[in-house]
């Protein structure tokens, strides 16, 4: 081998399996699968706190690796299915998703993100900061599989996705925020979905649908 | 201590509405909770005047002229709104638009929104920061979708999710700032996020990747602030919600999103010895300015008319920061404080106009003068002082700018003049028809509140012609700290 310590392997690995994720999210059309997609990706995420924790030997990530456990990949997905399930949108897809193109834009985007990555990974400390060019290009993915959708359902999954891209960006640059903050997002994020859920029965109620073309009546008039 | 019941006021408040919020007396106890909330703000700013900076709670918290100022700004027009919606929330409620259960989500979320603005301004840390601006924009979602009418969970949607998706870029760039901070401050992780620590260090800080977390930075919390083009979601949410909740929206969020971009380019200029970040302020800012002005034009709806007033007002605000300086910083301040105080009272009174004429339709609303003159004015009063004519303070302020704009950036001085011209030229016309024109409507039932409009119009008109000694030190001390300027 050419020096590079197992564990570290493993990281990189478990970055490269997160991209990967990231596209299959980008390509998949059937909602359901995309929350699964997110729950693997929250498993990978947390997977990748767990094996930094135990290199560094920093107390803290355990504690955020229990948080992803508990939130990103137990009980997100566990509403959001609730979600599906209550309001009947189980077979929903996207209509319109020319999958060919927006995989090309995304090939683009992992580009810029490694090229945004640069200067990060400079002056970061951490051994992991290779993998910050995967973070970027995860938060970048997401967006751009909010940008492309048109599902409520998806765009949240888009919107979480993100929050995992972010979390590991700060995973592998400095090994997480301080703890305060981390509490603090999980705890934001948490009630957005509360937020999010009553929400959807409040769209459901007034359109039948959650399809956000229904939504697009507000424009500027003339 | 001060500190403590600040905090502690609002938040109590929320539980406590939480439970009772549907009673009969729960409105005025809103009022009560937010008087309460507004006598520790001026407790903690007397202390802060006769003390100087404050430190509390291991650092975390941290008070001082700047964000004091904008603490006692944000309880003050907390406790007016909270009267005006005594008697607005009480006529949608005869008039069946909302329910009982709905009425305690309000005062519950109202005082919780409170408490949320209060912690991002107190805050040291810039990840407690994110948290509570992240907070704010949660607590009043449902609050935008109060009526659930179509129109208003579209507006609901669109401030969810375009606020979500750019207050996830300003968490990217905090934790960019963590990176750069910690690679300085070293061992001190925890610390690495405080504002103070940050600023004490600033000039040793990685440049390229702080230029980088400042341009998502101010791409995050200046969606919030409403810059264009990523201002989509303000007017939505102003128009559809409830009025107090616009008035709360425009007149103190705002302020507290301005306040956070601000709080960031004081480190990245430091950190930067270029004026990038007030190139970037200065951009934004202008281009919000000429946007707004123009889709001023385009508006039937008479919150959205306000709503695109608060975002041209925003634009001048954040220019002027660009420009900084102790005189552009001093006029920017003064600028968000006559501006927050005008808009609310501006959307007191539109609120009731609107509610008598049963549509916020502008060609609805006609002859305020001759069915309710008090409204009337106010309407007309408030829209004159936003227009920045004299001897009103936003004048005072606009001028401050203008002449700074002259002397710093000549070549923004026109543009500048051309937008605030389209712009009044945009409001005026409509409002005169609305308070002037001639109208068939009857008187309206119920008795407006009207001490919240004439008291902020009463303040902007003093502050207009005379700044209190101890005000203006005190805005100069704050714009000494936010520094910048050539």
């Amino acid at each position: 081998m050419n020096g590079v310590p197992f564990d570290l392997q493993i990281l990189n690995a478990l970055a490269a399996m997160l991209l990967l994720v990231s596209f299959a999210m980008l390509s998949q059309r059937r909602v359901v699968t995309l929350v699964n997609l997110l729950a693997l990706q929250g498993a990978l995420l947390c997977a990748a706190t767990l094996v930094l924790a135990w290199r560094t030997g920093k107390n803290h990530l355990y504690l955020s690796a229990a948080l992803t456990l508990g939130l990103k990949v137990v009980f997100l997905p566990w509403l959001l299915h609730r979600l599906i399930r209550r309001l009947e949108v189980y077979w929903d897809t996207e209509q319109s998703l020319n999958v060919a193109s927006t995989m090309l834009v995304g090939l683009l985007v992992v580009v810029f993100a490694f090229g945004l990555a640069q200067p990060i990974a400079a002056i970061a400390s951490t051994a992991t900061r290779s993998a910050i060019g995967i973070a970027v290009a995860v938060v970048l993915l997401a967006f751009l599989t909010m940008i492309t959708r048109s599902k409520a359902m998806s765009q949240v999954v888009g919107f979480l996705s993100m929050e995992n891209g972010l979390f590991f960006g700060a995973m592998s640059a400095t090994y997480g925020m301080p703890m305060i903050v981390e509490l603090g997002v999980a705890l934001d994020v948490l009630v957005a979905m509360l937020v999010l859920g009553v929400f959807f029965f409040q769209i459901r109620e007034q359109f039948d649908s959650l399809d956000l073309h229904h939504l697009e009546s507000l424009k500027e008039e003339t | 201590m001060e500190f403590f019941f600040l905090l502690a006021m609002p938040l109590t408040g929320a539980v406590l509405l939480g439970i009772w919020g549907e009673r009969s007396w729960a409105p005025r106890l809103n009022v009560a909770v937010s008087l309460a909330t507004l006598l520790a703000a001026c407790a903690l700013t007397g202390r802060v005047i006769r003390q100087g900076d404050l430190m509390v709670a291991h650092e975390q918290f941290f008070i001082d002229p700047f964000n004091v100022f904008l603490v006692t700004l944000t309880a003050f027009v907390g406790l007016t709104t909270s009267l005006f919606s005594l008697p607005y929330m009480r006529v949608e409620r005869e008039h069946g638009r909302v329910t009982p259960r709905r009425m305690r989500l309000y005062h519950s979320m109202y005082q919780l929104f409170m408490a949320t603005m209060l912690l991002a301004l107190t805050t040291n840390n810039l990840g407690l920061l994110w948290v509570s601006m992240e907070a704010a924009t949660l607590s009043t979602v449902l609050l935008v979708t109060l009526y659930r009418t179509p129109a208003s969970l579209e507006a609901g949607w669109k401030y969810f999710i375009l606020c979500g998706v750019g207050i996830a870029q300003a968490l990217f760039g905090t934790i960019l700032l963590y990176v750069a901070a910690e690679s300085v401050l070293g061992g001190e992780g925890v610390n690495a996020l405080l504002w103070t620590h940050l600023n004490a260090v600033k000039g040793q800080l990685e440049p390229t990747v702080v230029g980088l977390a400042f341009v998502f930075l101010l791409v995050g919390y200046g969606t919030k602030v409403g810059l264009a083009p990523l201002h989509n979601w303000l007017p939505d949410a102003h128009a559809e919600g409830p009025t107090p909740i616009s008035a709360v929206l425009s007149g103190l969020l705002l302020n507290v999103a301005i306040y956070a971009v601000v709080r960031c380019k004081v480190l990245v200029e430091g950190s930067l010895h270029s004026n990038l970040p007030s190139r970037m302020l200065m951009g934004f800012g202008l281009l919000s300015v000429v946007v707004a002005a123009f889709l001023l034009w385009r508006q039937r709806d008479i919150k959205r008319l306000f709503a695109y007033s608060s975002i041209e007002h925003m634009g001048i605000v954040t220019f002027a920061f660009g420009m900084g300086g102790q005189v552009a910083n001093f006029a920017a301040l003064l600028h968000m404080t006559v501006h927050s105080l005008t808009k609310s009272a501006i959307f007191f009174s539109v609120g009731h106009a609107s509610q008598k004429a049963g549509s916020q339709l502008m060609d609805n609303i006609r002859g305020l003068i001759t069915t309710n003159p008090t409204i009337g004015w106010g309407l007309m009063l408030g829209t004159l002082a936003i227009l920045g004519m004299p001897p009103f303070g936003v004048f005072a302020s606009e001028f401050l700018i203008l002449t700074t704009a002259m002397q710093q950036q000549p070549w923004a001085t026109p543009i500048l003049l051309l937008a605030l011209g389209v712009a009044f030229a945009a409001i005026f016309g409509r409002v005169q028809q609305m308070v002037f024109g001639e109208t068939t409507l009857k008187r309206l039932p119920h008795s407006p509140a009207l001490l919240p409009v004439f008291t902020h119009l009463a303040i902007v008109l003093v502050l207009g012609i005379f700044i209190p000694p101890y005000l203006a030190d005190w805005y100069r001390q704050a714009a000494g700290l936010i520094g910048g300027g050539h």
